[in-house]
């Protein structure tokens, strides 16, 4: 009679029950155990972690705490306050945002040429081509940190002495405080391949007829460039820009081994990017609270650029199948 | 098959609709603009010009590696005197150092080379595995949990940092207390165990290759009495070769460009990666770090360490441009 009733006074299964009739599938069950490992990777490197790093945000967690000398304590919101105070952190940001606005767009406005280049030589010396300029791209970054050290190496290094050669008296590249993060932003112009090669499958995408308009509405070249090539390929012009801005915020690795060796205390104020300063604060001094505050930090600049990227190309950006989603 | 199965089932996905790579992948390329012959002229002399700027570092490297001490930073691209300085007899420091007897570095290639591969093939393998879950099944939550996914890749690694190495720090006490063999910081394992668990840009990449299976050969292979799992390894595996190809190649330069989480992880130098062990030799033979300025040795492992790259690159030359072209439509 219960179930009689249920039957005749509700229209359909209830929110719930539809929900989590699913469950009653084996094929939930099966799904479930495909993904389980992600779920459990989730929870316990990143979930977990991330709660963890919140709390520690607040603490005084650092090398006593880890070796359990003392307890941990609450300091509320001291870490924040101290990357206010903290002169480094200020060195540490400027670095990163002047480096940013020298790298990002300079790698895109290259690679942009190259792809574009390569495009209009035809397919056989232009597949050639794109093998020679991405091998850069493949050359690991402690490599590169090295030859930033040999090939701009103001006294001895090749660059200065190529340089001399055509009269010009190159500036000390890796000492100087002024060229360090030019040097480092130069090295990542070179590694450019990645990005040409997303330009270049954007470009090849390109549908011909849409020249061919453009021409016969007696558009010239560069302007065919700006009303077709550029709306064409916003899509990966604006994926790269992302990546690539958070590449920058992220850089460590070059520079680091650079700049970092026990041979280069100095000048490296210079060359302390954020990420390398966070790295520093947790496992050189293991200020862990401290460093948890400054990763958070980053990823609120990490978001409001990025937020602020999509935002402003919104407008710009062109996405060909949009309507069909 | 029965009208309740059907009703279960997903919408059937049409091969091409939002996925990146349904068709093989190689890609035609289109036609364009044609230039005139004196512009290609002018574009490949340019190009030309740039080809011998982008590949000259990597051509100095090759030849300063085998150079003598004092010849390291000279320009000539066949060297003057040869020298060998991978290995030697092994005599105190006004001599020149030889690599491999300077530390041991024999050693890191065989950690790199391993935990490469090892991390390589697991994420390439679990991630499959749940890309077909997440293109294939339908289950509660499908949706909430793939926005999850998507949305742990904004994260920056940095936030999960220090906790991640905390947690390693409490499982290696713990195994080194209870089953006197320490998994934990100061072993290699925090540098591959977590790839056991997927990861997810590899995931939504493969997940978009699966969406491109057309469904029918599922529903075949199940008709034909294929439980799910063989259905993911007879058909849903080979099928997604090259997605697999392009996870496992980027998997395996990840790991091997990796400097922070060795540095982070590992302290005895037997145990060191390669980038982690070459930054202790700068360390040690910077002329400023107190050396002599050995840098032929530096310059000498720097080689080896780039070498393995560019033999990949060789090998798998179409997969990394497939690979990065697909990146940037995923717009």
């Amino acid at each position: 009679m219960a179930g009689a009733t249920e039957a005749v006074t509700t229209p359909g299964p209830s929110w719930a029950r539809r929900r989590l009739s699913g469950f009653r599938d084996r094929e939930t069950w099966v799904a479930l155990a495909f993904i389980f490992p992600w779920i459990f990777g989730f929870l316990v490197f990143t979930l977990g972690p991330m709660i963890a790093s919140a709390y520690y945000s607040f603490t005084n967690y650092g090398v006593q705490q880890i070796a359990g000398l003392s307890p941990t304590q609450t300091v509320g919101l001291k870490n924040y306050r101290q990357i206010v105070h903290d002169p480094y952190i200020a060195t540490a940001l400027k670095n990163t945002l002047i480096y940013g606005l020298m790298m990002v767009p300079a790698r895109i406005v290259v690679a942009l040429l190259l792809a574009l280049m390569l495009m209009r030589i035809g397919e056989k010396l232009g597949g050639i081509f794109r093998t020679v300029f991405y091998i850069p791209h493949i050359t690991p970054p402690v490599a590169i940190g090295v030859l930033v050290l040999t090939l701009w190496n103001g006294s001895y290094g090749l660059v200065d002495k190529a340089l001399a050669h055509v009269g010009i008296q190159g500036p000390n590249w890796i000492n100087d405080p002024n060229w360090i993060k030019p040097t480092i932003a130069i090295m990542d112009v070179w590694a450019c391949g990645g990005t040409m090669v997303i330009l270049l499958a954007a470009l090849y995408g390109v549908p011909k007829h849409l020249y061919e308009a453009a021409a016969m509405d007696g558009a010239g070249k560069l302007r065919q460039f700006f009303n077709v090539t550029l709306p064409m390929i916003s899509p990966a012009l604006f994926f790269s820009f992302i990546i690539l801005t958070l590449a920058a915020l992220n850089q460590f690795t070059v520079a680091y081994t650079a700049f970092f060796n026990s041979g280069s205390g100095a000048t490296n104020s210079a060359a302390l990017f954020y990420a390398i300063y966070i790295f520093q604060q947790a496992f050189k001094f293991f200020n862990m609270g401290f460093a948890c505050a400054m990763a958070w930090l980053l990823f609120a600049i990490s978001m409001i650029i990025t937020g602020i990227n999509i935002f402003a190309t919104k407008r710009f950006v062109y996405y060909e199948g949009e309507a069909k989603h | 098959m029965s009208a309740a199965g059907q009703e279960n089932a997903p919408p059937f996905i049409e091969a091409g609709s939002t996925n990146p790579m349904p068709q093989p992948m190689r890609r035609r390329w289109r036609p364009q603009p044609s230039a005139s012959w004196a512009t290609r002229g002018v574009f490949v002399v340019v190009l030309l010009f740039l080809s011998v700027l982008f590949l000259y570092p990597l051509v100095w490297l090759l030849s300063a590696a085998f150079k003598p001490r004092g010849d390291t930073f000279d320009n000539a691209l066949i060297p003057r005197v040869w020298s060998w300085n991978f290995t030697g007899p092994n005599l105190p420091e006004p001599h020149p150092q030889f690599l491999f007897n300077v530390a041991p570095v024999a050693h890191w290639f065989v950690n790199s080379f391993w935990i490469s591969f090892l991390a390589a093939g697991l994420v390439t393998f679990v991630s499959a595995m749940i890309a077909f879950a997440f293109a294939y099944f339908r289950f509660p939550g499908r949706g909430f949990l793939f926005a999850i996914l998507l949305s742990t890749m904004m994260l920056p690694g940095e936030v999960t940092m220090i906790p991640v190495y905390l947690l390693w720090n409490h499982i290696g006490n713990f195994t080194t207390d209870h089953f006197h063999y320490r998994i934990g910081t100061n072993t290699q394992y925090p540098l591959w165990v977590p790839n056991m668990f997927g990861s997810a840009f590899y995931i939504f990449l493969q997940r978009q290759f699966f969406l491109g299976i057309p469904r029918d050969y599922f529903e075949a292979a199940r008709i034909d009495g294929d439980g799910y799992w063989s259905m993911f390894r007879r058909i849903a595996l080979p099928l997604a070769k090259p997605a697999l190809i392009v996870t496992f190649i980027f998997e395996l330069q990840a790991k091997w460009f990796d400097l922070q989480t060795p540095l982070i992880y590992i302290r005895d130098p037997h145990a060191y990666t390669v980038p982690q062990g070459l930054f202790q030799l700068l360390n040690l033979y910077n002329p400023s770090g107190g050396g002599q300025g050995d840098y032929q040795v530096i310059i000498a492992g720097t080689l080896l360490l780039v070498v393995p790259m560019v033999v990949l690159f060789a090998i798998f030359q179409r997969y990394f441009i497939q690979g990065i072209s697909v990146q940037g439509r995923k717009g």
